[in-house]
């Protein structure tokens, strides 16, 4: 019969029209700004720099290799490396970002820098709401705007900064263990020179 | 056409040989559909000349996309690229990454854990499923039925975008696969997630099935509209749905069986009348058994890792050499072809879009059809301007 | 084919995928046996690709006898050679009838500036028709007996071949707060230095 295929059709629609008032899986659409999703863990938008402790100049992780830096698809990355080294959250001696600058209007959040970075020191945000009335230097982050604590990026990854804690940790361990026997070794050495004190692990 | 005297120099020495034959007894007439059309699909032009309503030429302009991609490509990173391929053809950012990352494991004959592959093969399969159901709803847009078929499949297409989301971080640009594997792993929650997602898959075909396939108007405007014979189709490089549609039997996943594929019994739909409504249902008809692979796959799917252990994510160079990797995207053959110099960058790296290459047969099937067949037949090449311009 | 030029690349990666060097004045012959031969029939041509091989100084040592104070001696010399560059089609072909491939083509032109003509393997394969104009567009390969070469990417007026590896871009530089490298230096040669953006602050 002609049309019978358009009445399915119409059957079909009438079907989907009247079961949205009844199912709630059929509205899929969520009123944003007043309604959100929940936020989503592996979300990526901009990286952002993770630092230890309280001081964010102080524990930021990033030691100026510039490895993301070079291997950023876009090139939104500029690092300007410190001449002096200063110790970081550990206590160790290191180089550190003077000028860390990610311009956000260029990144394509492609996560890339958090792949390549072999101290953990750049994670992906999940803030988007970014927007601003500067195309320019409101949209060029440096690195006190990039900066943000640890618990921060707990908060937001809780699994994968669970397996990034661990790997740390063990790297911490690793490296402890190794300066305890070269103190050791250096007791046994040289006896008439003091222990260094023992060093912390960072929080 | 004759250029009036006072036309602008750069009119009169206009490269582009406009031979129209003179047909009939009325003049013709030059439309120039897009570069901003609401049936092209982005920023696509057709140049055509007409007689009344019949189609005498048709010449597509590409090229308002172009960023040359390519170069880009060689002045980053091999890993560097792998971003960039997700703009490629943005609706099926996943099987770019595949074919990438195919090609570079051919370079550099890099082997992929299990549990990659099955992943691999999960994604890609909804890639396709969520590539042909908006397609499809595209495609019966133009021709008139604006939103709701659009707005079922993109229904569906949400489901699966989510998912994505949840397992690599974003709904397009997933930038997931690596040389070597897979970036993150899916959790347990992620794949039971997508078995309830798959499991109502098969409901949604069989209600777009019904909304469209014997709707008669749909069948009046498509059937024997745009025909494609196989010879020629085969001869211009068609792949993919196209080609299939014309009744060609070639499905690299068959050909090639890339990655794990021969583990995965699925059927190959043909067209047997080769016009539009042919590859409309082969789109249908593809997903159904596109279902099929991804449950088998999520059934199957083994413990693991997801990368292999001797992948290099820093400082990654591959030996002098070239490699050309290809595998059935949701719109064809994708290739991505690699020469090698040693060094961190590629020395070539060219992108063999689909989605140009099927429209070489466009003005072959536009050619004495009328104005508004035009819209469809273009629609139902399935192209997406990032690919085609790149 | 007796004289058909036909010579083997060998493929030094693992990826194993040889290719076939033709001479570009039996390659329109050769194309069309490998499409028709009934074992072969490579009627599907996948890909077209333009590589540029630019002009390469080598630098070799060689080994010449020469008058040192009257005696005979080897002496060791680096002579510096420039190899010619050319330009560089390659076909991907493969067979939907017998499901095998791919079978690699190679044409090289003479060299980059003046003898840049290649056969066209359009009549022979369509699926080449836009992939050459590609390729005649971003490279600048001429394809002679191709229906319709005109640019297909960049715009008609356009005079550059954009993919050749000696390509300059135009100088239009807007505006690059993180530029490095070759950006670096542009940008400083058209943007005033940032204020306000002091480190740290």
């Amino acid at each position: 019969m002609l049309g019978e295929g358009i009445l399915k059709g119409l059957a079909e629609t009438a079907k989907n029209f009247v079961g949205s008032f009844f199912s709630a899986e059929r509205m899929t659409t969520v009123e944003y700004p007043e309604e959100r999703i929940a936020p989503i863990e592996a979300a990526r938008v901009f990286p952002f720099l993770v630092y230890d402790g309280i001081e964010w100049d102080a524990g930021l992780r990033c030691v100026a290799c510039q490895i993301c830096e070079k291997e950023c698809p876009p090139k939104c990355i500029f690092i300007e490396k410190s001449k002096d080294k200063k110790p970081d959250a550990v206590g160790k001696p290191q180089f550190y970002p003077t000028r860390f600058d990610i311009d956000i209007s260029v990144c394509m959040s492609c996560q890339i820098c958090v792949e390549v970075c072999p101290f953990e020191a750049i994670k992906m945000d999940n803030v988007f709401e970014l927007s601003t009335d500067d195309r320019f230097d409101g949209l060029l982050l440096d690195r006190k705007q990039l900066a943000k604590p640890n618990a921060y990026y707990h908060q937001i990854h809780p699994t994968e900064a669970a397996v990034v804690e661990a790997r740390l940790a063990a790297d911490r361990a690793k490296s402890d263990a190794k300066q305890t026997a070269a103190a050791i070794a250096s007791a046994i050495k040289g006896a008439e020179r003091p222990l260094p004190p023992p060093t912390t692990g960072g929080d | 056409m004759t250029i009036p005297a006072h036309a602008p120099e750069q009119l009169k020495n206009w490269n582009r040989p406009r031979i129209i034959e003179p047909g009939g007894d009325g003049d013709l007439l030059e439309v120039a559909m897009g570069p901003h059309h609401p049936s092209t699909h982005g920023v696509f032009r057709m140049d055509v000349a007409l007689d009344g309503e019949r189609v005498i030429r048709l010449k597509p302009v590409f090229g308002y996309l172009h960023r040359n991609h390519e170069k880009i490509a060689e002045s980053v990173s091999y890993l560097a690229s792998m971003p960039y391929t997700d703009r490629l053809d943005y609706i099926c950012s996943l099987t770019n990454n595949w074919a990438y990352a195919l090609a570079v494991e051919k370079l550099t004959s890099q082997e992929v854990p299990e549990r990659a592959e099955y992943l691999r093969v999960i994604l890609g399969e909804l890639t396709r499923i969520q590539n042909h159901a908006s397609s499809i709803g595209f495609l019966i847009q133009e021709m008139g039925a604006s939103g709701t078929p659009l707005m079922y499949a993109f229904r569906e297409r949400e489901k699966i975008l989510d998912l994505f989301e949840a397992l690599t971080g974003s709904r397009m640009m997933c930038n997931y696969m690596r040389f070597g594997g897979c970036r993150v792993d899916a959790s347990a929650a992620w794949l039971d997630a997508a078995r309830k997602v798959v499991a109502g898959l098969p409901g949604f075909v069989d209600e777009f099935d019904q909304l469209l396939s014997s709707n008669e108007i749909l069948m009046a405007r498509t059937q024997g509209v745009g025909i494609l014979r196989p010879e020629l189709a085969v001869n211009a490089g068609v792949t993919g749905p196209m080609l299939r549609a014309s009744g060609i039997n070639y499905d690299i996943r068959k050909v090639d069986s890339y990655g794990i594929y021969n583990r995965f019994p699925f059927r190959v739909p043909l067209g047997d009348h080769w016009d539009v409504y042919d590859r409309f249902m082969i789109r249908m008809l593809e997903m159904r058994e596109s279902i099929k692979i991804v449950e088998q796959a999520l059934k199957d799917i083994p413990a693991g890792p997801v990368m292999d252990p001797k992948a290099k994510i820093r400082g990654f160079r591959p030996k002098a050499g070239e490699a050309y990797g290809r595998i059935e995207a949701p719109k064809g053959e994708l290739g991505f072809y690699l020469i090698s110099d040693g060094g961190p960058n590629p020395y070539r790296y060219r992108v063999r879009p689909p989605s140009l290459i099927n429209l070489t047969v466009l003005e072959d099937m536009c050619l004495g059809s009328d104005i508004a067949d035009v819209v469809l037949i273009f629609g139902s090449v399935d192209i997406v301007l990032g690919e085609v311009d790149r | 084919m007796p004289g058909a030029g036909v010579g083997i690349v060998s493929n030094p990666g693992p990826s194993g995928q040889h290719s076939l060097r033709l001479n570009p004045s039996h390659a329109a012959a050769v194309a069309k046996f490998l499409r028709d031969d009934a074992e072969l029939a490579l009627d599907f041509l996948s890909n077209v690709t333009g590589v540029d091989w630019p002009d390469k100084e080598i630098a070799e040592k060689v080994k010449v006898s020469k008058a040192v104070d009257g005696v005979e001696q080897t002496v060791e010399e680096t002579r510096k050679r420039v190899e010619p560059g050319c330009l560089e089609v390659v076909y991907h072909l493969f067979s939907v009838a017998r499901k095998h491939g791919p079978v690699i083509l190679r044409m090289r032109t003479v060299n980059r500036t003046d003898q840049v003509e290649l056969p066209s393997l359009t009549s022979i394969w369509r699926s080449a028709e836009f992939q050459e104009r590609e390729v005649f567009d971003l490279y600048g390969v001429v394809f002679t007996g191709h229906p319709d070469l005109r640019r297909l990417l960049m715009w008609d007026e356009f005079t550059d071949h954009p993919m050749r590896r000696d390509y300059v871009e135009p100088d239009d530089f807007e505006y690059e707060p993180t530029a490095h490298d070759a950006v670096a230096a542009r940008a400083a040669a058209h943007q005033e230095p940032r204020e306000g953006k002091v480190a740290g602050q």
